[in-house]
């Protein structure tokens, strides 16, 4: 009887860590396997190269290390740029103040939509034709023509524009956790700061913004971990790598995969990838406990 | 003097300014839909003409061809039956797993949930990788099948998650008693701790959907064929088609986007819970 018993709590945690063992586990030993031979993803030989594809990512590969700018440079657009907007909305929207909710509903919609949208859209909309490009037809209308291009297909400004598409899909959710936090602080602590002759400024300074430090912290880890990962709008908005322009790791891992059927250096790719990733969330989580 | 008329349009005038400052925002997330909507009911020679936001003329063919020629109805049925039979499965197993993490003893327990929760934490990108060489070797590449079971685990850890912490806090009166009738475990699982815990499944459902519906690099090297591909896949191969016919890509474009849209319209209260304790989680 107690047998049994154990036995039908397995049960209900059986289909789950089957499902994680097989999709999960094997594809990550798998990675790290892969990563150690010279392999097309066909033959049946694979060629043992031990640590041979690191050593060529870490001094052969320059494509490599540039998409990894690429990536970091979209990220620092991101980390300023769309952080400290959706934060100044969050701040506006945390107060009595009407439509309260219609703003909220109407900037979450930018990122519940798939990347290939809002890709295909904004290029639709900034490339292409001159006769629907609306940025272009503003600057003609604002005696400002001479700065209309196709900001998609010019080398110097394709990876920026990009930047500024992934930050307009991305500000709605970080705008909503900074308004779900800045809820959380108490309205007494406001009304006694203003009682003491506080500011608006000092109050915000003193109260709101060291309140809300472990708040952004979480936003900071999260837009750098999502924002480094970024491809599919790069393939949508560019159709791809731009001879090197916007390319970004992910894209360099496919292209290592399907384009040059080189799977084990793929995988040390995405190991190397990976590992730059956790270091980057480390380092950001010690330095967010030092300044607290 | 600063007198209340001082004070009162003052505050008049920032109010306003905020206002101003979030309209334009509100107006910027919205315009490149509206855009792309009306751009889709347009023929191809009035999109380089008529500037305009509402057509002169409706052209609702557009969808017709998109539906039929462009194949968009085909894949609209596979990304409505893969979200569905992804949804289905990740609620049946991860409300089983949190339940049984929850509520249930057992030697290992512990160390299993850390491993769920550790994968939602460490970040693989080169697991497409080695999954593709996995579903090659299970005969599962190019399957649908295949395809819902990678999306099912993709959801699995933020899904136990979510409901685990609801079921703890889940008074547990009512499952003893199920247990004093006679109730067996599945039998309690089922008839008692799925119907309490609607809301956290309900942000369970339409969080996992939103990631069904938009999911792109799995389906991109799963799928050879067009016919078993979702929307997404299919909207990049419809483009390299119909390059140049834009009022269709539009139409393809709003086929795929009205349904989440919708979704999230009616649905936003679970989805923005979901979003803000999803987001504790890491």
């Amino acid at each position: 009887m107690k047998v049994r018993d154990t036995l039908e709590n397995y049960v209900f945690v059986l289909p789950a860590v089957a499902i994680f063992s097989i999709f999960y586990i094997i594809p990550f030993i798998w990675v790290f396997q892969l990563g150690m031979f010279e392999w097309d993803g066909i033959s049946f030989t694979k060629i043992f190269v031990g640590l041979g594809n690191f050593k060529e990512i870490f001094t052969q590969d320059v494509n490599w290390w540039h998409s990894m700018w690429n990536a970091g440079y979209i990220t620092i657009i991101a980390l300023t740029f769309q952080n400290i907007l959706a934060f100044m909305l969050a701040w506006a929207c945390d107060r009595e103040i009407k439509m309260k909710n219609f703003y909220r509903v109407i900037f979450f919609i930018p990122p519940v939509l798939s990347e290939v949208v809002v890709g295909m859209a904004w290029r639709f909309i900034i490339n292409d034709i001159d006769g629907a490009n609306i940025i272009n037809r503003t600057l003609i209308g604002m005696g400002l023509g001479n700065f209309a291009h196709n900001w998609l297909s010019d080398p110097s400004t394709a990876l920026t524009t990009v930047a500024i598409v992934h930050c307009w899909k991305g500000f709605g959710w970080g705008f909503l956790i900074f308004l779900a936090g800045l809820q959380t602080i108490p309205r007494e602590l406001y009304e006694a700061a203003r009682v003491d002759g506080a500011s608006a400024w000092q109050s915000f300074k003193k109260i709101t913004l060291p309140l809300m430090i472990p708040i952004m912290v979480l936003v900071v880890i999260l837009t750098v971990l999502g924002t480094m990962q970024v491809f599919v709008l790069i393939v949508s908005l560019v159709g791809g790598e731009f001879a090197g322009h916007t390319s970004v790791p992910v894209l360099r891992i496919l292209a290592s995969m399907r384009g040059s059927s080189r799977f084990g250096y793929a995988c040390a790719q995405g190991i190397t990838f990976g590992l730059v990733l956790v270091i980057i969330s480390f380092i950001q989580y010690r330095f967010s406990k030092k300044g607290q | 003097m600063k007198n209340a008329f001082y004070y009162k349009s003052k505050k008049i005038l920032s109010n306003t300014l905020i206002h101003i400052f979030l309209i334009s925002v509100a107006v910027t997330c919205l315009y490149p839909l509206l855009w792309m909507i009306s751009s889709s009911l347009k023929t191809q020679d009035m999109i380089f003409k008529d500037i305009s936001l509402i057509p002169h003329q409706f052209r609702l063919e557009n969808y017709v061809l998109a539906w039929r020629e462009g194949g968009f109805g085909r894949n609209f049925f596979n990304s409505i039956i893969y979200t569905v039979s992804v949804v289905f499965g990740i609620v049946i197993v991860s409300s089983m797993a949190a339940y049984a993490f929850s509520r249930l003893r057992f030697i290992g327990s512990k160390f299993l949930f850390i491993m769920f929760m550790a994968a939602m934490m460490i970040p693989i990108p080169g697991s497409f990788v080695a999954l593709y060489v996995l579903l090659n070797k299970l005969h599962l590449r190019n399957t649908p099948a295949g395809y819902i079971l990678c999306m099912i685990n993709v959801g699995l850890s933020t899904s136990i998650f979510l409901l685990k912490t609801f079921f703890d806090k889940m008074p547990k009166e009512l499952e003893d008693a199920a247990r004093i009738d006679g109730c067996s475990k599945i039998g309690i699982w089922w008839h008692v701790a799925i119907p309490l815990a609607k809301p956290v499944l309900a942000v369970v459902i339409v969080l996992n959907a939103l990631t069904v519906w938009n999911e792109y690099i799995l389906a991109l090297i799963i799928f050879d064929d067009r016919s078993f591909m979702p929307l997404q896949v299919a909207l990049q191969a419809f483009q390299g088609e119909f390059v140049t016919n834009y009022p269709l890509l539009m139409a393809g474009l709003t086929i795929t986007a009205l349904p989440i849209i919708l979704v999230y319209l009616f649905m936003q209260k679970y989805i923005i819970k979901g979003v803000t304790q999803g987001a504790v989680v890491g």
